[in-house]
C-alpha cells in the first residue's frame, strides 16, 4: 500500500465517518446473510456428529468410532493423493492456457477462451459417462489406458477435465490485469525473458496461482459425483460421506466425515490469508494495461498448446454427444433422436429443463449482486478487521463442503419448525439460495482478486474530492470490474445448471431440476438419455457463454477502452 | 325498502351463495405429497389410476432413489413434509416405524395380502406392495467371446473362472447389496457365508454404490456378470441386451416395497384413501407390470424376460433379523472387503 493511501486510512480508524459506519453495517449484514446461507445449515448437520441416532449428546464417541476403523486412513490418504495429483496437473496446465489467453496473440482467442470453459458447463455425470464410452471395458480407446479406467486413473482424468475451467477462470483474472510499464522497464533494462517471468509475471499472478491450487484441491477432495461413477473400488472421503448418508442414513457418521473434509479447507484458508497479506495492487491509477504484441515463435507454441488442450476437452464432450444418439451401446450403434424425448424417461420431461433455466437466471442475477457487493464491502471497508475475517471465512467455507452435507444441513436448518425462514422450504427460492451459497467461494475469490488489483488511490482521491464511496463504486469500480462481474454471473449460471449433490434433497414436485433428472435417468440405466440431457445442459450454457463473449467483444470493448493507450 | 333494492339484494345473495357453493368444490381437491422410490415410468400410470378412482385427491410425487428419499424422510423427522410413502424399501420404512415416525393404520384390503407383506403389528405400521430380488445377470455375448461357462449357483461365482469379472452393489451404500449379503449369511450360515465371500472377493471387479447398476453394467458388456436388482436386468434384456437372468439354486435375497402413512400429516383422510387403494387388486395389477411378486395372492403377471417361478427361490429370511444385524454385518464386511483395506491376493 502506498503512503498516500495509508495516510487517510489511519485517520479513519480513529474516528469512523458516517460512510465507514454504513459500510461496516453492510459487512455485518453480509455476515448475517452468509451465516444463514452457509454457516448455520452446515452447523445443523455437523452438530449431528456429536449425537447418537436418537439425538443424545455423546461427545466425541462417533469420532472415536470412526477413527478406529482402518478405512478412514485409507480414504483420507486416497483423497489426498488424488487431489494432489489433480492439482499438480491442472494448475500448470491452466496457467499455460491462461497465459496464452492473456499474454500471447492467438488466432480466434475468443474461441479458445470459450472452449476452456466447456467442462464447467457439463454436469459431473458427463465426464464419467464419456470416459466409460471412451476407455471403459467396451470403450473405443481402452488400449490407451491399459484397459482399466475405473479407479484412480479415471478419477484423475475426470477431475482434471472438471477442474480445469475453475483454474483457468481464476488465473485469467490474475494474469489479465498487468501493468505494461513494468514490462517496458524490464525490456529497457535488458532483463532476460526468464527473469521477467520470474520477477514480474509470476509474483503478479502468485495470488491467483495459489487461489487456483486451493480451489482445485478442495474441489477434488469434496466431489463425490466423479468418484461414484468412475472410482471403482477406490475409496475417497467424499464417497464415504455418500455411503453413510445415502447408503445407511447415518447422519452422525456422515457429519463426522464431513467435518474431516473441512480440514483441508481450513488449511487452504490459512494459506490463502497468509499470501493475501503480501498481495499489492497491480493496477495503480497510473497503470498501463499490457497488450501483447505478436511474436511468432511464442504465438505458434501457445496456439499449438491451446489446440491440443481444446481437442482433449472437445473429444470428451463429443463422445457424450455421440453416445446420446446411440440406440443401445455397445450392441446396437445405430443412431436415433429418441433419447432426447425426455418425457419417456422422466415424469417431468422437459419441465425440469425450464426449471433449471429459471433457477440459473435467479442465481446469476441475485447471486452476482451479493457476491460482488459483498467482496467490495470486505475489501474496501476500512478497519473492522475481525468482522471482515469472519466474512472471509464464511465465504471460503462452502467450497470445502460436499454438496450432500450442505443439502442435508439445509433440510435440518430450513425445515425446523422453529425457523422463521421455514416458509422457504420446498420452493424455488431455497434452490437459488442453496446454489449461490454452495458456489459462493470462486465468485468471491474472483471478485476479490480483481478488486485487489485496483489501486486504493481511486478511493483516496474520491474521498478527498468528497465523492460518496457508493458513487465511486458505481462510477469507477463497477465499470472497471464489469468483465469480472459478468464472469461471476456466468459462473453462477452454469453451476446452477449442473449442480446436483446439494439440491437433490431440496427440490419439490414443481421445481425438479434438469441436473437431478439426468442423474435419475442415469440411475435408471438409460445412460444415453442421461447423456442427452447433459448435452442439452452443455449447449444451453455454451449459448449463454457465447452471448457473453459477443457482448464482451462489441459492447465492453468500448467500456474498457480507457485502459488502452 | 323498495322493490328494486330488494331485488338487487336477492341477486347479490344469490351470487354470494353460488360463490360459496363453488369454493368448497375447488378446495376439496386435496394435494397429497407422496414420497417414493418407484421407477420413473411407473409414476404416471399409478397417479392416473388412483386419481381416476379418487377424483378429489391429487398426487404430487417426490421421487428419487431409495437412499435419497430415505435420507430426506429421516432428515425431515422434526417437521415432516410427506403425507404418505408409496414405494420405499420395507427396511427403511421399518426403521421409521421403530422411531415412531409412522401413523399406524390397517388399510381396508390388508387382510387379503400375503402375510409376508404385512408389518405384523395391529394396526399395521406399513404394508408391502411387491418384492424385488437380487439375481445374477449374465452377459451371454461377452461369455461366448471369452468362453466362460454359465454359472448355476452362488458357489459357482466363487470359482477362479470369473476372476475380476463380477460386479455387485456395495452393501454399505446400497440396500440391494445388503440384502444380498444378508441372504448369503442366512442360507450358508455365518462361517461358511464369510468364507464364500472371501473367495468371491477375488472375482469382484467392483463393489458399486447402486443396486441397479450391476445388471446395467452386465447388460452393456462393461462386466461379464452383475449381481443386482432383478427388474433392471429384465428391462435391459427387453431393450435388447444379450443378458440372461440366473436364479442361483441356493436361493435369492429379497426386499419389499412398502406403503406407510407419515405421522403428522395434515391430510390424514386422503392419505388413508391412498393406503386403502394401494392394497386393491387394481393397484396390485399395476405393481405386477414391473414386479413378478406382489402382495395380493392370485395377481401374477410376470414382466417380460423374467425367470419363471422366481417366488419359490426367495430365501426364508426374517426382515427383522436383517434390520437388527445390519450394523454388525456391515462393520464386518467393511473390515474385510472395502477398498484397499483388503488387498486382493
Amino acid at each position: 500500500m502506498s503512503l498516500a493511501a495509508a495516510g487517510p486510512l489511519k485517520a479513519a480508524t480513529v474516528r469512523p465517518s458516517r460512510e465507514d459506519v454504513a459500510m461496516r453495517l453492510g459487512v455485518v449484514a453480509l455476515a448475517a446473510i452468509l451465516l444463514t446461507m452457509v454457516g448455520l445449515p452446515l452447523w445443523a448437520l455437523l452438530a449431528k456428529g456429536f449425537q447418537d441416532h436418537e439425538g443424545r449428546f455423546v461427545g466425541l464417541a462417533n469420532y472415536a468410532a470412526y477413527f478406529a476403523t482402518p478405512a478412514l486412513f485409507n480414504s483420507a490418504l486416497n483423497s489426498f493423493e488424488v487431489a494432489a495429483i489433480s492439482t499438480l496437473i491442472v494448475v500448470p496446465l491452466a496457467f499455460l492456457y491462461a497465459y496464452a489467453l492473456t499474454r500471447a496473440v492467438l488466432p480466434a482467442r475468443w474461441l479458445f477462451q470459450g472452449i476452456s470453459l466447456i467442462p464447467i458447463f457439463a454436469p459431473s455425470l458427463l465426464p464419467g459417462i464419456a470416459l466409460i464410452y471412451l476407455f471403459g471395458t467396451q470403450g473405443f480407446f481402452k488400449a490407451l489406458v491399459g484397459g482399466q479406467i475405473y479407479g484412480m486413473k479415471g478419477i484423475v482424468i475426470a477431475q482434471v477435465f472438471y477442474c480445469f475451467p475453475h483454474a483457468v477462470l481464476i488465473l485469467t483474472t490474475a494474469l489479465r490485469t498487468a501493468d505494461a510499464r513494468l514490462y517496458e522497464a524490464a525490456d529497457a533494462l535488458g532483463a532476460s525473458k526468464l527473469r521477467v517471468f520470474l520477477t514480474v509475471t509470476l509474483p503478479g499472478a502468485k495470488y491467483g496461482v495459489i487461489s487456483a491450487a486451493m480451489v482445485v484441491f478442495t474441489l477434488v477432495i469434496t466431489d463425490f459425483g466423479v468418484a461414484k461413477v468412475i472410482g471403482g473400488n477406490f475409496n475417497v472421503l467424499a464417497t464415504d460421506v455418500y455411503k453413510q448418508v445415502i447408503g445407511q442414513q447415518n447422519f452422525s457418521m456422515g457429519a463426522v466425515v464431513g467435518m474431516v473434509l473441512l480440514l483441508p479447507a481450513a488449511l487452504a484458508f490459512t494459506v490463502d490469508r497468509l499470501v493475501q497479506r503480501r498481495q499489492v495492487a497491480l493496477l495503480t491509477a497510473r497503470a498501463v494495461p499490457l497488450v501483447p504484441k505478436p511474436k511468432l515463435a511464442r504465438d505458434a507454441f501457445f496456439t499449438v498448446f491451446c489446440v491440443v488442450v481444446s481437442v482433449g476437452i472437445l473429444s470428451i464432450i463429443g463422445m457424450a454427444a455421440w453416445g446420446s444418439l446411440i440406440k443401445y451401446w455397445p450392441y446396437n450403434l445405430s443412431l436415433t433422436w429418441a433419447n432426447y424425448r425426455f418425457e419417456a424417461f422422466d415424469a417431468n420431461g422437459w419441465d425440469s429443463y425450464f426449471n433449471s433455466i429459471r433457477m440459473a437466471l435467479w442465481a446469476a442475477t441475485a447471486g452476482t449482486v451479493l457476491v460482488f457487493v459483498g467482496a467490495w464491502l470486505t475489501e474496501k471497508t476500512r478497519g473492522f478487521g475481525a468482522m471482515r475475517g469472519v466474512v472471509q471465512l464464511l465465504a471460503f467455507l462452502p467450497m470445502a463442503v460436499p454438496g450432500l452435507v450442505l443439502g442435508l444441513g439445509y433440510i435440518f436448518f430450513f425445515n425446523a419448525p422453529s425457523n422463521p425462514l421455514n416458509f422457504l422450504y420446498a420452493t424455488m427460492a431455497i434452490l437459488v439460495i442453496n446454489t449461490v451459497g454452495h458456489f459462493y467461494t470462486v465468485g468471491h475469490l474472483t471478485a476479490t482478486t480483481a478488486l485487489k488489483q485496483i489501486d486504493p488511490e481511486f478511493e483516496a482521491v474520491s474521498a478527498s474530492l468528497k465523492v460518496p464511496v457508493w458513487r465511486t463504486f458505481l462510477r469507477v469500480t463497477v465499470p472497471i470490474c464489469l468483465p469480472v462481474i459478468l464472469d461471476i454471473a456466468i459462473y453462477l449460471f452454469v453451476n446452477a445448471m449442473t449442480t446436483v449433490s446439494s439440491v437433490i434433497f431440496l427440490y419439490s414436485p414443481d421445481t425438479k431440476l434438469a441436473s437431478v433428472a439426468a442423474l435419475n435417468i442415469e440411475e435408471a440405466g438409460t445412460t444415453a438419455a442421461a447423456a442427452a440431457l447433459c448435452v442439452v445442459i452443455v449447449l444451453t450454457s455454451a449459448a449463454v457463454k457465447g452471448l457473453h463473449l459477443l457482448a464482451d467483444r462489441f459492447l465492453f470493448d468500448r467500456l474498457q477502452a480507457w485502459r488502452r493507450r | 325498502m323498495t322493490m328494486a333494492n330488494w331485488t338487487r339484494r336477492a341477486l347479490w345473495a344469490g351470487v354470494a351463495a353460488a360463490a360459496l357453493a363453488a369454493t368448497p368444490a375447488l378446495a376439496q381437491k386435496t394435494k397429497l405429497t407422496v414420497y417414493t422410490a418407484l421407477e420413473n415410468d411407473q409414476l404416471d400410470p399409478f397417479k392416473k389410476a388412483f386419481e381416476a378412482d379418487n377424483p378429489t385427491i391429487e398426487i404430487a410425487w417426490v421421487r428419487d432413489s431409495t437412499g435419497v428419499v430415505a435420507a430426506k424422510l429421516m432428515a425431515e423427522k422434526d417437521n415432516p413434509r410427506a403425507d404418505i410413502i408409496w414405494g420405499l424399501a420395507a427396511s427403511n420404512v421399518g426403521l421409521m416405524a421403530s422411531q415412531g415416525m409412522l401413523e399406524p393404520y390397517t388399510p381396508a384390503g390388508a387382510a387379503a395380502l400375503k402375510p409376508l407383506f404385512r408389518s405384523g403389528k395391529t394396526p399395521d405400521t406399513w404394508v408391502g406392495m411387491d418384492a424385488y430380488l437380487s439375481v445374477v445377470c449374465f452377459n451371454t455375448a461377452e461369455a461366448a467371446k471369452a468362453k466362460k461357462p454359465k454359472p448355476e449357483s452362488w458357489a459357482d461365482l466363487a470359482k477362479p473362472d470369473y476372476k475380476d469379472s463380477i460386479v455387485m452393489p456395495n452393501p454399505a451404500s446400497s440396500g440391494t447389496g445388503y440384502l444380498t449379503v444378508a441372504a448369503w449369511l442366512h442360507v450358508m450360515g455365518e462361517e461358511a457365508g464369510w468364507k464364500f465371500m472371501d473367495a468371491l472377493h477375488q472375482n469382484i471387479a467392483q463393489y458399486i454404490h447402486s443396486g441397479s447398476a450391476p445388471c446395467v453394467q452386465a447388460a452393456k458388456g462393461e462386466r461379464l456378470i452383475g449381481i443386482g436388482l432383478d427388474t433392471r436386468g429384465a428391462s435391459e434384456k427387453t431393450k435388447g441386451a444379450p443378458l440372461e437372468l440366473i436364479v442361483p439354486k441356493e436361493g435369492l435375497g429379497w426386499e419389499l416395497e412398502a406403503t406407510a402413512i407419515v405421522k403428522g400429516t395434515k391430510n390424514l383422510a386422503a392419505a388413508k384413501k391412498l393406503a386403502d387403494w394401494a392394497t386393491t387388486k387394481k393397484a396390485n395389477e399395476l405393481y405386477a407390470k414391473t414386479y413378478p411378486i406382489v402382495a395380493l395372492a392370485g395377481v401374477a403377471n410376470a414382466p417380460p424376460n423374467y425367470p419363471a417361478d422366481i417366488e419359490k427361490a426367495m430365501v426364508k429370511i426374517d426382515v427383522e433379523w436383517m434390520a437388527k444385524n445390519r450394523d454388525r454385518i456391515l462393520a464386518e464386511w467393511t473390515k474385510r472387503y472395502d477398498g484397499k483395506s483388503a488387498p486382493k491376493k
